[in-house]
């Protein structure tokens, strides 16, 4: 075999068929995520170490039913497996991934493909839960009706994709015809003749008992059940909540103490100066105050990857279709919304699952609503320090409480802004659900691993860039100018920090903020955690006192009146997202219309929001 | 349950009651639109085929919307309009009540 020419491998399959996890085993952390030129579909790719040495360029195409498109991800997947997609190397060769429990279905997309003559392997992924349910494939006598070579690959065992790869090994990059075949729309007729030629097919090569879906039955009476099933996801999602609080505890306080040391470490090596300002107060601080939310993210995700992989989230978009219909949406809403407790970005990103244009939209447009991971840093904050730990009707946490009911608040808000919107364009068309409910199984720990590495890699690409950039610019903002000789109050009142906080003001007195919240929400506006680091810097350039993240809390508690604090909260139930948020807004519904709407409604609603909140507060506290 | 009148036996997955083992008989020839010609192509593809076992094997609350329906070895999530489009007989081979 020549190695100079690097071979490219497209993996294609129906959802659920255990592509990714493929994906995962022949490339491992050798991946890339990006996106496809132009569009916003996920494109993953990644390199597979042959035995010999070469190196194959995988890419994990979107999941399909067919080649005939219903959603942006499968019109990628057709381009790419025909070759007509602009600015995508056309493969060497499609493996098609199918689930041997599951030949009736998958097989065929096989067939369409074969139709257009695209080099292909198929591969017959868990075999080794086909052979234990007694379905026997005869591979020889598969590949012979197929035409093409077929393979056994099991994705979740090391080594389980040996056959595959030594398969890999034998092809050779095969240039394909220049001219891309053309396509065109199937009618009923023709799903009809490739339906009779799988048939035809497995009649030939398989044999399957009649398929035993009792532990499936088994589970979906009671998860699917109009009453225990949705019983069951309420408390999963409590559960999903409280871990969230109280598992991230100890590693939280870990960061926090090790920021601590290496603050103090710093502070005690390097001379007094600018420079340990910069880095101590600065970076060291701000960055910090970030990076304690890691644990926090990294058990959100764990149980959203598990729940995903368990095949239980579509599901639990079933329980809540009716719920989600009161408002005009259907239960596929319901996974990015609930992806965007985490973060609004990957919320966002799932959306392009709902092949309903309009619903796509509304979800987008609500996400920001839901009380993203970055905003628990401010809640913590004011909580503590203004909200007394105390125990209501004998079992509820005060403090608890009122974080749960800021959570309610975004999802009631979304709720309504939902309902408007849906309302606004009209009655709606009914449109389809039709989505699958995979079978269940248990989630793979390989897989759950990358998942979480992934989030944390993002995560912390993040705190490394933009976080740290804005913490630095902030700084520079807070000390620079340095006040004129014989100034009474404290330096950061006369940098341009303070000026602008001090214009800030302005707009935002009537809701309570003072102007180092009005600093603070600047670089929150790039991302949200930030406010909190923000604020600490803030006091802690404005005092003499330099003992930052654990002073921050009585002294808010010391400075803010309690009207000040709600109103913050409040104001934070709703404002405009991070720019990440509006960005990937933009980038998905391709133009500036809907994020800049997005920002100016969310604002509305803030402030609103805020004024309320302050001014009742006022009325209970201020005067009494 | 209530015992269903052999002369009105169900004609489309819509009217299935839960758990009734049933049989696909075709797809509604689409309509004219272009949504209702999409629906019928993918419920051919994803499996609805002439002959293929079928079941529901859950309803939403109220209204008994949305459908999970179990054919050959998939189940899927349906609205009634959807499952609407997909005629079926009773399984006589299964339907022991």
């Amino acid at each position: 075999m020549s190695n100079a020419i690097a071979m490219r491998v497209a993996l294609l399959g129906n959802p659920n068929c255990g592509k990714t996890a493929l994906f995962n085993l022949l490339t491992g952390s050798r991946q890339k995520v990006a996106n496809f030129a132009g569009v916003t579909v996920e494109r993953k790719e990644g390199q597979l170490r042959m035995p010999d040495g070469r190196s194959v360029t995988v890419l994990d195409l979107p999941g399909a039913y067919s080649l005939n498109p219903t959603s942006a991800d499968e019109t990628i997947t057709r381009d790419v497996v025909l070759g007509t997609l602009a600015g995508e190397a056309v493969p060497d060769l499609v493996v098609c991934v199918t689930d041997a429990t599951n030949l009736n279905l998958n097989l065929r997309m096989v067939l369409e493909v074969r139709r257009f003559g695209v080099p292909m392997v198929l591969a017959l992924n868990m075999a080794d839960v086909a052979r234990r349910r007694g379905i026997t494939i005869d591979t020889p006598a598969l590949a012979r009706e197929l035409g093409v070579p077929v393979v056994e690959t099991v994705a979740v065992h090391r080594g389980g994709a040996d056959a595959l790869i030594a398969q890999l090994a034998h092809a050779a990059p095969s240039p394909r015809s220049a001219v891309p075949p053309e396509w065109h729309v199937p009618d009923a007729a023709d799903v009809a003749t490739t339906y009779r030629e799988v048939r035809r097919i497995l009649g030939a090569s398989v044999r399957q008992p009649t398929v035993d879906t009792r532990i499936d039955d088994a589970l979906d009476r009671v998860l699917l059940h109009p009453l225990w099933g949705t019983l069951i996801l309420a408390g999963t999602l409590f559960l999903i909540f409280q871990a969230v609080f109280s598992w991230a505890g100890p590693p939280m306080d870990a960061i926090k103490s090790l920021v601590g040391a290496v603050g103090e470490l710093l502070k005690e090596t390097m001379a007094d100066g600018m420079l340990r300002s910069l880095i101590v107060d600065g970076i060291v601080a701000g960055v910090g105050s970030v990076l304690v939310f890691l644990p926090q993210i990294l058990i959100l995700f764990l149980f959203l990857l598990f729940l995903e992989d368990s095949g239980y989230l579509p599901r639990a978009a079933f329980l809540l279709d009716r719920v989600m219909g009161t408002v005009g949406l259907s239960g596929r809403s319901f996974i990015p919304l609930l992806s965007s407790f985490a973060c609004a970005v990957p919320g966002i990103m799932a959306t392009r699952t709902i092949s309903n244009a309009r619903d796509r939209l509304t979800t987008i447009m609500i996400v920001p609503l839901m009380t993203c991971s970055a905003r628990l840093p401010v809640y913590a904050l004011v909580i503590g320090a203004f909200v007394p730990k105390r125990v209501v009707g004998g079992l509820f946490n005060l403090q608890g409480l009122v974080l749960f009911v800021l959570y309610l608040a975004g999802i009631a808000g979304a709720m309504a802004v939902a309902y408007i919107m849906q309302r606004a364009g009209g009655r709606a068309t009914q449109h389809p659900l039709l989505m699958e409910l995979p079978s269940y199984r248990w989630p793979n720990l390989r897989n759950l691993a990358y998942g979480l590495w992934e989030r944390a890699r993002i995560f912390l690409a993040r705190v490394g860039t933009i976080i740290l950039a804005l913490m630095i610019v902030l700084w520079f903002l807070s000390t620079f100018p340095a006040p004129p000789t014989g100034a009474t109050g404290p330096a950061i009142q006369y940098s341009y920090a303070g000026v602008l906080g001090h214009a800030l003001e302005y707009v935002f007195a009537p809701i309570g903020f003072n102007w180092q919240i009005s600093i603070a929400l600047v670089p929150g506006l790039a991302a949200r955690e930030v406010a909190i680091g923000a604020l600490g810097t803030v006091y802690a350039l404005s005092s003499v006192d330099n003992e930052l993240a654990a002073q921050l809390s009585p002294m808010l508690a010391n400075d803010w009146p309690l009207a000040t604090a709600f109103s913050l909260l409040a104001w934070y139930v709703f404002a405009p997202q991070c720019i990440s948020t509006l960005a990937i807004t933009r980038r998905e519904t391709n133009s500036w219309f809907y994020p800049l709407a997005m920002a100016g409604y969310l604002f509305a609603l803030a402030y609103l929001a805020a004024f309320v909140t302050y001014r009742v507060t006022l009325l209970f506290t201020g005067i009494g | 349950m209530n015992a269903m009148p052999p002369a009105d036996a169900p004609s489309s997955l819509a009217d299935l009651p839960l758990g009734t083992p049933a049989r696909v008989v075709g797809v509604r020839p689409a309509g004219a639109s272009r949504e209702a010609r999409e629906l019928a192509l993918r419920l051919l593809e994803i499996g609805f085929m002439e002959g293929e076992p079928v079941r529901v094997i859950a309803q939403g609350h109220p209204g008994r919307e949305p459908i999970a329906v179990r054919v050959g070895g998939t189940t899927f999530a349906l609205r009634r309009f959807e499952a609407e489009q997909v005629m079926i007989s009773l399984d006589t081979r299964g339907a022991v009540r």
